[in-house]
C-alpha cells in the first residue's frame, strides 16, 4: 500500500529530510544545555559513589539489586523497539515500515550503550568490570563461564555490534548522497563512512542482502539477549525470580515497552521536525495495534506467572506474592497494571479513540508502567528473603534516582545528535528506482 | 579429601546471648557499622541470631536461631559468581576470594539463607578498636563481598601445629571463635570426614536438621532441636 510520503516527488523529500541535518534552531540549543545539566549531575552522582562507596545508594541487605539493575533491564527493553519491529517489518516487506525504521534502529543502538552501562554502574567496584571479559590476562583466570552474568555480558556485546551494524547498513546510500554537497568537514565524515558507495547495480543488491541476513540474524540475537537477561533472576533460586516463563515473558515485556518508545520518538520528530506527511496517522494507527497486542499478550504472561503462584500457594512465594499485590509494593503493582493493560486497552482498543495523540498518551503510560513491571519484578523477591528475619526494606536515594535520570537525558542528547548527524528517516527507500541515481 | 568441615548447633541450648557474634566481630575484623548504617540494615556479622516468636502477647515464646554460612556442597552462590571470586575449596568450604571480587552482588542474591555481607563503604572501627585487628585476617577493602569462612585462619593453624608435631589433628583442637565462645556449649565444630568425631555423631542425632534442606543446597551446619 502506497503511504501518502511516497506520492510526494522525491527532490522534495530529499529537501524536506536533509533539511534538519543543516540547522540548528534555539529550542534545540535549550533542550541540549537541559539534557546536558541533568546527564552531569549523573555523573557527579555516579562519581560520588565511585569514590564513597555503593553505601550511598539505598541498597543494603537483603535488596542487593535495586533501581540500578530496574534501569538496566527496562533500557535493554527499550532497545527492543528497533531492531525487532525493523527486522520483522523489514523481512515481512511491510511497506509502511519505510518511514520508522531508522528512528527505530536508531533507539536501539542507544538504549543498548546506555543500558550496558548499568551493570558496570551497579558494581562494587566498577574499576575493574573488565574482569569479566574472557581474555588471557596476567590474573591467569578465565571468567566463569557458568554465571548468567558472563552470558549476559555475551549477549550484550553481540547485540551491540549487531545493531550497530544493522543501523550503519541502511546509512549508507543516505551518507554517498549527503557527501555530494555539503561543508568540507561533513563532505569528509559522509565520503569516509560511506566507504565509497556510488549506487552501481552490484552494490545495491549487495547491501540489500546484507540488510536482509542482518534483519535475521538481529531477530534471533534480540530474542536471546532478553532470554539472558531474564535468566539473570530465573537462574536463581529466590521465590518468584525461579521461574520458567521469564524468557519469554521479558522479550514480550521488551518488545512491548520497545514499540512505545519508538512510538514516543516518532511523535517527538513529528512535531519538531514537521515530518507530518511522513509519519501519517497510518503509521500511528499500525503501530498502535500492534501496541495494543502486546499488551494483550503482556497482560496474559502476567496473570500466567502471578495465578501459578497464587494457587500453588507456596509459603515463600506468597510472602513475594503478598508483598506485590497487597502489601508494601501493592501500588506499583496496581499502577503498572492501570498504566501496562487498562489505559493503552481502552485508548487503542476502541478504534474511535485510536488517534496520534491517545497513541502517544498511551506510549507514556506503557513506559512508565513497564519501568515499575521491572522494579516490582527485582524488589519484593529481594526483600522476602527465605528466612523471614532476614527480610529488609528498600528505598533509593538520590544518587540513584540522579544516575537514572541522567540516562533518560543522555538517550535524548544521544537522539538530537544523530538527528542532527543523519536524516531521521531514510530517504533513499524512498526512491522509486533506487538503481537509477536521480 | 582429608577433611570435611562442618557444624552443629543445639538450638535447645542456645540462649541468644550473642556471645558468638561478638567472638566472630572479633576474630575477623569485621567492620563496626554507625547506628544510622546500621538502622538502615547495613550491619556485617558473618553469624547472627536470628529471632523467632511464637504465641501471641503475653505468652510469648522466643526461638533463638544463629545463623551463618551454611557452607554448602551444593552452594547456590558459587556457579553465578561471574570471576570465580567465591569457590569451592578441597575442604568442602565456600572460600571467598576478596582480590577477586568485583561486587556484583549476585551471589547475596542466590543465597537463601542471606549470610553474604557487603562493604558499603571502607571499613571503620571507632578508636581504639583498630589496635585489636587480628593479623591472621584480611581487612576487607570497600566493594567486595564477604562472608564466614568457619575461622579458616584457624584450621590452618591447627593444621599446621599439628604437622609440626607429626601427629594427626585431635577432634576438636580447631574451634571457630563463636564455637569457642559459646558459654551453653551450644556449638560444635569438627571433621565431618571422621566418624567419631563430635559433629558427626551430633549429625546423626534424631534432632538434627539442616536449614532449607529441600532445596537441595546440602548445607554442612546441622542444627539440633527437639521436634514437637
Amino acid at each position: 500500500m502506497a503511504t501518502a510520503s511516497e506520492l510526494l516527488p522525491y527532490k522534495q523529500i530529499r529537501e524536506d529530510l536533509f533539511r534538519p541535518l543543516s540547522s540548528v534552531s534555539r529550542s534545540y540549543v535549550l533542550v541540549a544545555i537541559l539534557a546536558l545539566a541533568i546527564g552531569a549531575s549523573g555523573f557527579v552522582a555516579w562519581s560520588y559513589q565511585l569514590r564513597r562507596g555503593m553505601g550511598v545508594t539505598g541498597l543494603q541487605r537483603p535488596v542487593y539489586w535495586g533501581v540500578y539493575i530496574v534501569d538496566f533491564v527496562f533500557w535493554i527493553g527499550i532497545s527492543h523497539a528497533g531492531t525487532l519491529i525493523s527486522a520483522i517489518l523489514r523481512l515481512t516487506d511491510a511497506a509502511w515500515r519505510k518511514p520508522i525504521t531508522r528512528a527505530a534502529e536508531a533507539i536501539t543502538v542507544f538504549a543498548l550503550m546506555i543500558g550496558g552501562m548499568f551493570p558496570i554502574i551497579h558494581l562494587g567496584r566498577a574499576w575493574l568490570f573488565y574482569w569479566l571479559i574472557p581474555y588471557p590476562s596476567s590474573r591467569l583466570l578465565w571468567p566463569n563461564f557458568r554465571s548468567p552474568l558472563l552470558w549476559d555480558l555475551t549477549a550484550i556485546m553481540t547485540y551491540v555490534t549487531g545493531s550497530v551494524i544493522y543501523l550503519y547498513l541502511p546509512l549508507i546510500p543516505d551518507m554517498a548522497q549527503l557527501a555530494e554537497h555539503n561543508t568540507p568537514w561533513r563532505r569528509a565524515l559522509y565520503r569516509t563512512l560511506s566507504l565509497g558507495w556510488t549506487g552501481s547495480d552490484r552494490e545495491w543488491h549487495a547491501l540489500e542482502r546484507a540488510m536482509k541476513l542482518m534483519a535475521g540474524i538481529i531477530l534471533a540475537v534480540a530474542v536471546s539477549v532478553h532470554t539472558v537477561v531474564a535468566w539473570d533472576f530465573a537462574m536463581a533460586v529466590a521465590p518468584m525470580w525461579h521461574s520458567t516463563i521469564f524468557g519469554p515473558y521479558f522479550v514480550v515485556g521488551a518488545i512491548f515497552s520497545g514499540i512505545a518508545a519508538l512510538l514516543l520518538a516518532i511523535s517527538v520528530l513529528r512535531k519538531v521536525l514537521h515530518l507530518e506527511a511522513y509519519l501519517t496517522r497510518h503509521h500511528f494507527n499500525n503501530l498502535a495495534k500492534l501496541l495494543l497486542l502486546m499488551s494483550l499478550l503482556w497482560l496474559y504472561f502476567t496473570i500466567a506467572e502471578n495465578l501459578t503462584v497464587w494457587y500453588g500457594n507456596e509459603p515463600k512465594e506468597m510472602a513475594v506474592f503478598g508483598a506485590r499485590t497487597r502489601a508494601r509494593y501493592a501500588p506499583y503493582f496496581w499502577i503498572m497494571v492501570l498504566l501496562n493493560f487498562v489505559v493503552p486497552f481502552v485508548l487503542l482498543g476502541i478504534r474511535r479513540l485510536r488517534t496520534i495523540r491517545t497513541a502517544t498518551i498511551a506510549s507514556v503510560c506503557v513506559v512508565v508502567g513497564m519501568w515499575l513491571e521491572r522494579y516490582v519484578i527485582v524488589v519484593p523477591t529481594l526483600a522476602n528473603p527465605r528466612l523471614p528475619a532476614a527480610s529488609g526494606l528498600y528505598t533509593p536515594t538520590w544518587v540513584e534516582i540522579a544516575i537514572t535520570a541522567a540516562t533518560f537525558a543522555a538517550m535524548a542528547m544521544l537522539y538530537m545528535i544523530f538527528a542532527k548527524l543523519f536524516p531521521i528517516i531514510a530517504v533513499w527507500e524512498f526512491k522509486p528506482h533506487p538503481q537509477e541515481e536521480d | 579429601m582429608e577433611h570435611r568441615w562442618g557444624m552443629a548447633i543445639d538450638l535447645d541450648r542456645c540462649t541468644g546471648c550473642e556471645a558468638c557474634v561478638v567472638a566472630c566481630h572479633a576474630e575477623n575484623n569485621l567492620p563496626i557499622s554507625s547506628p544510622e548504617q546500621g538502622a538502615k540494615g547495613r550491619t556485617a556479622h558473618w553469624i547472627r541470631i536470628d529471632r523467632y516468636y511464637e504465641g501471641e502477647f503475653p505468652d510469648v515464646k522466643v526461638k533463638y536461631m544463629p545463623v551463618l554460612c551454611q557452607q554448602c556442597d551444593d552452594a547456590p552462590c558459587e556457579p553465578v559468581c561471574p570471576v570465580y571470586a567465591t569457590y569451592h575449596n578441597p575442604e568442602g568450604l565456600n572460600v571467598q576470594v576478596y582480590n577477586r571480587c568485583v561486587g556484583t552482588f549476585y551471589c547475596a542474591n542466590n543465597c537463601p539463607y542471606t549470610v553474604r555481607y557487603f562493604n558499603w563503604f571502607a571499613p571503620e572501627w571507632p578508636e581504639p578498636l583498630q589496635l585489636q585487628h587480628n593479623p591472621d585476617v584480611a581487612v576487607r577493602m570497600a566493594g567486595v563481598m564477604e562472608k564466614c569462612t568457619f575461622c579458616i585462619q584457624r584450621i590452618k593453624r591447627g593444621k599446621q601445629d599439628a604437622a609440626q608435631d607429626g601427629r594427626p589433628l585431635a577432634d576438636g583442637e580447631v574451634q571457630p571463635a563463636c564455637v569457642q565462645s559459646c558459654p551453653a556449649e551450644a556449638m560444635v565444630f569438627g571433621d565431618l570426614n571422621d566418624p567419631q568425631s563430635k559433629v558427626s555423631r551430633l549429625a546423626q542425632n534424631g534432632r538434627a536438621t539442616r536449614l532449607l534442606e529441600e532445596l537441595g543446597t546440602k548445607p554442612k551446619v546441622f542444627y539440633l532441636q527437639k521436634v514437637k
